[in-house]
């Protein structure tokens, strides 16, 4: 009997106390695409990063390779030789440099050539492409391209290195494991990423296929693993398991205890019309006052577009109607949204909302400077006084406002930017993933102040991919896909699992 | 969450005291011997300095006159070195202000000596031209997205061509003598009057820069543009306000170096550029360390001058000018690289 591709044994990953993987094993067979399917923190990722030498599992793991051990933790230059090939969701390539340059960069980055032959390298680039079918030419600047043509040529390269790593042992071609590589492709993109797959396993490797979308993985894999919560919960043939079977799978079926009392919103606060950029819209919709509104998708599907749009952070058109003020959003900046009273607060908590090399002082106190002015202007102590007091509402641990913000925890860090924002009372705080690294006790304080913050009358907008959160904080939940709202939820139907399972069901085309 | 209920606002009053009581007990950032340490090192440094160097020429390195000239002559370092912090400040080199104070010192001198223009009339016209280049920078950098190294390495050049131009390549001397009386000839304690324009100056940045908003939000450009932008502050205004800034106090600079010589030649304006990125990386490590300053730079100036009037004294030739320079922009670097941790600079 021949031994499949890769052989994976009671996989266990734990990440302080909790355990990120639990014991999972599977089997990836020769010449198939093994879907691998779960919602955010089901463990998909660190698998991946276990299999790439990111991470090193708990002892008792085993993974083998054709039949063959290998060691654990697994080194990159050792899952390269033996044919492991990964093309991650960012791709990985050098825009700056060409087509043929990015094809062989891994050869070119550890080869001792002193010799390169460009043409003869363009030349086998050519062949490789035609073998392909694709169009691509090999002194093209990869930044030219189109991100489907990117993502062929991060495929293709994969592939050519897989095929280079065995070629003493053909017999072992290897397997390629694409991460998330569709999620911001057109729909004609991917088809053609599909053929690319499926000419790569017409030739015997085999392929770990990692996606959100349910219906892309019924359409590529022959058999597809679920995960969730870390643990494997079934691995299915996928041509005899209907959507809702997978979706089933992925969301669970646990009775989750659900929101408090949903609260009304008392009349309308912001009207926002036909708003567009950023790969979503246009859209129109409401938020009321005192609002707290969700904003849900997977990944690529818009959802977390809206707050930089209402913030004037990038191209947008549209308009928004904020209490009877008529906002052009196409020539919005981050300055005038402010002097409407509507502030942001990024997902990048130490690139965009705070500088970590700053104290904290200084971090919370930027937009109210011209308050802290005494007589002879802006001294230390009062901005630190100043910070002492915001810090001390906000729960910040430990409140020295001189150490710099990168001192301090993630949550820490997001409570002391939070009141940088909520200290300006805006009528309308946007918000992208606002407990993402945030641990458990900083995600309640962080809750409840936006929670206070909506029962003055603040409008509030977050996007998120954690539902728990948003069935638990939101009074709204709107369901975006491929740029669109398509479903909003509300009242007793906001919970964690109907919130995921309406965002996978997002992405069925047969409706 | 939101029921009220005795036992949560218990607990949630328990949890206000351990957060009051774990802020009172949270660690300091740094002892205050260790920060002060790092605040006054260079300070320090250079009182040891003057020791070490006095215990070889005491009646040299003990005598106030030597002092006040030293101050005096160097004024023009420390406005050259302050124009630098500016843009520093705001993440942008400026390459160009050694040029910028030649091209001011000759344009004055042309101006008033080959073209009769009454003195005050011709520094404003000096002052004018400073902004000029600066706009010319900003809008390199900015419109076009140039690093701010490339352009002014380039204006900086091109200004070097526009000097000889000018000057025809020449020395111009006979610049009127108010200018040199109201720069080198009044003293005060002893120290020519130039000295306190520098120290005015420096005043006037470290006020802006500590203790109002603009220095505030002009630090966050530098060192977080997202962050900035994002919290409503034009990063482009104040970058393209702190290369004007810079030029002008650049041109500035010239003006009192031509005080100081009566005269001006089209190139010995030049070699101030190094001597100026070294007392800012410097300044950088002391009095408020990790940031570019301005008292800092005017200790770092003076610092570095010390050490060159000793070495003279000591009787070793010019060439340790370039060794104390060059050596102290590396050294600076690494020290300030040192104070943040090895962490790649921003």
């Amino acid at each position: 009997m021949t031994a499949p591709a890769l052989s994976i044994r009671n996989l266990s990953k734990r990440f302080g106390g909790a355990l990120a993987l639990d014991g999972v094993s599977l089997d990836v067979g020769r010449g198939e695409v093994h879907g691998l399917l779960g919602s955010n923190g089901s463990g998909k990722s660190t698998l991946i990063k276990i299999l790439a030498g990111f991470h090193a599992p708990e002892p008792g793991a085993e993974v083998r390779l054709y039949g063959q051990t290998v060691p654990l933790p697994l080194p990159g230059a050792v899952a390269r030789a033996r044919g492991l090939a990964f093309v991650h969701q960012h791709l990985g390539l050098i825009p700056s440099l060409s087509v043929a340059e990015n094809l062989y960069l891994g050869q070119l980055a550890t080869a001792d050539t002193w010799a390169l032959n460009w043409r003869r390298l363009n030349a086998r680039a050519a062949a490789t492409f035609a073998e392909f079918g694709l169009a691509l030419d090999p002194r093209a600047e990869v930044a030219r391209l189109s991100p489907v043509q990117q993502a062929l040529l991060a495929i293709v390269r994969a592939y050519d290195d897989l095929r280079h790593a065995t070629e003493d042992h053909a017999d072992r071609p290897g397997v390629l494991i694409l991460d998330e590589p569709t999620p911001f492709l057109p729909r004609a993109g991917v088809e053609q990423l599909f053929g690319l797959v499926r000419a790569c396993t017409a030739t015997g490797a085999s392929a770990i296929f990692v996606s959100h979308d349910v219906d892309e993985v019924r359409e590529i894999t022959d058999r597809a693993t679920i995960l969730r919560d870390g643990r494997l919960i079934d691995t299915v043939e996928t041509a005899a398991t209907s959507h809702d079977a997978l979706v089933e799978r992925i969301v669970g079926r646990q009775v989750a205890a659900y929101h408090s009392a949903p609260r009304q919103a008392t009349g309308a606060l912001a009207r926002i019309e036909g708003a567009a950029g950023r790969g979503a819209g246009p859209l129109t919709l409401e938020v009321g006052r005192g609002e707290i509104l969700g904003l849900a998708g997977l990944i690529g599907s818009g959802f977390d577009a809206l707050p930089a749009l209402l913030y004037g952070d990038g191209d947008a058109s549209g308009t928004l109607r904020l209490e009877g003020d008529r906002i052009d959003l196409a020539t919005l900046t981050p300055a005038g949204a402010m002097a409407h009273g509507i502030a942001y607060l990024p997902a990048d908590r130490l690139g965009q909302a705070g500088v970590g090399s700053l104290p904290v002082a200084d971090n919370v106190s930027l937009p109210v400077y011209a308050r802290l002015r005494g007589r002879l202007g802006l001294t230390d102590t009062a901005v630190r006084a100043h910070a002492a007091e915001l810090g001390a509402a906000a729960g910040v641990k430990p409140n020295v406002p001189a150490l710099p913000l990168s001192a301090l925890s993630g949550g820490n860090a997001q409570k002391a930017v939070l009141a940088k924002w909520l200290q300006t009372a805006p009528r309308l705080l946007l918000l992208d993933e606002p407990t993402q690294g945030v641990d458990v006790g900083a995600r309640q304080a962080i809750w409840d102040a936006l929670d206070r913050a909506a029962a003055q009358g603040a409008g509030i907008v977050v996007a998120s991919t954690d539902y728990d959160q948003l069935a638990q904080l939101s009074h709204r939940v709107l369901i975006f896909a491929r740029g669109q709202i398509v479903d909003t939820l509300s009242g007793a139907a906001l919970t964690k699992d109907t919130i995921a399972e309406r965002c996978y069901r997002s992405t069925s085309r047969t409706g | 969450m939101t029921t009220p209920d005795p036992t949560e606002a218990r607990i949630a009053a328990l949890e206000a005291k351990i957060a009051r009581l774990e802020g009172a007990v949270a660690p300091r950032p740094a002892p205050d011997w260790k920060h002060g340490a790092e605040r006054f090192g260079l300070v320090g440094a250079w009182v040891l300095m003057i020791l070490i160097l006095g215990a070889f020429r005491p009646d040299q390195m003990f005598a106030w006159n030597s002092y006040a000239t030293m101050l005096g002559s160097n004024a023009m370092v420390v406005v050259l070195t302050l124009a630098l912090i500016v843009p520093l400040t705001t993440g942008d080199f400026d390459l160009s202000v050694a040029s910028v104070m030649g091209l001011s010192s000759m344009t004055l001198a042309v101006l008033n000596v080959q073209m009769g223009i009454p003195i005050v009339p011709a520094i404003l016209v000096v002052l004018v031209v400073g902004a000029i280049v600066g706009a010319v920078n900003a809008f390199f950098i900015l419109y076009f997205g140039v690093a701010s190294l490339i352009v002014t390495l380039g204006t900086g050049y091109f200004i070097n061509g526009v000097i000889l131009w000018i000057s025809n390549s020449g020395t111009i001397a006979g610049v009127s003598m108010d200018l040199v009386r109201a720069v080198i000839l009044t003293r005060l304690f002893g120290i020519p009057i130039g000295f306190y324009y520098a120290l005015i100056l420096a005043l006037v940045l470290w006020y802006v820069f500590q203790h109002t908003a603009l220095g505030r939000r002009l630090l966050f450009v530098g060192r977080g543009r997202e962050v900035a932008r994002l919290s409503g502050v034009n990063v482009t205004r104040m970058r393209t306000g702190a290369l004007i800034a810079s030029s002008v106090i650049a041109a500035f600079a010239g003006v009192l170096y031509t005080g100081m010589r009566g005269a001006a030649d089209p190139s010995s304006a030049l070699a101030f550029l190094l001597p100026a990125f070294a007392a800012a990386f410097l300044g950088s490590t002391a009095i408020y360390p990790g940031r570019f300053n301005a008292l800092g730079s005017v200790v770092a100036v003076y610092f570095l001058s010390t050490g060159i009037m000793g070495l003279n004294f000591l009787g070793v030739s010019s060439f340790v000018q370039n060794l104390f320079y060059g050596g102290g922009l590396v050294i600076a670097v690494a020290i300030s690289q040192l104070i943040r941790g090895r962490r790649p600079m921003d």
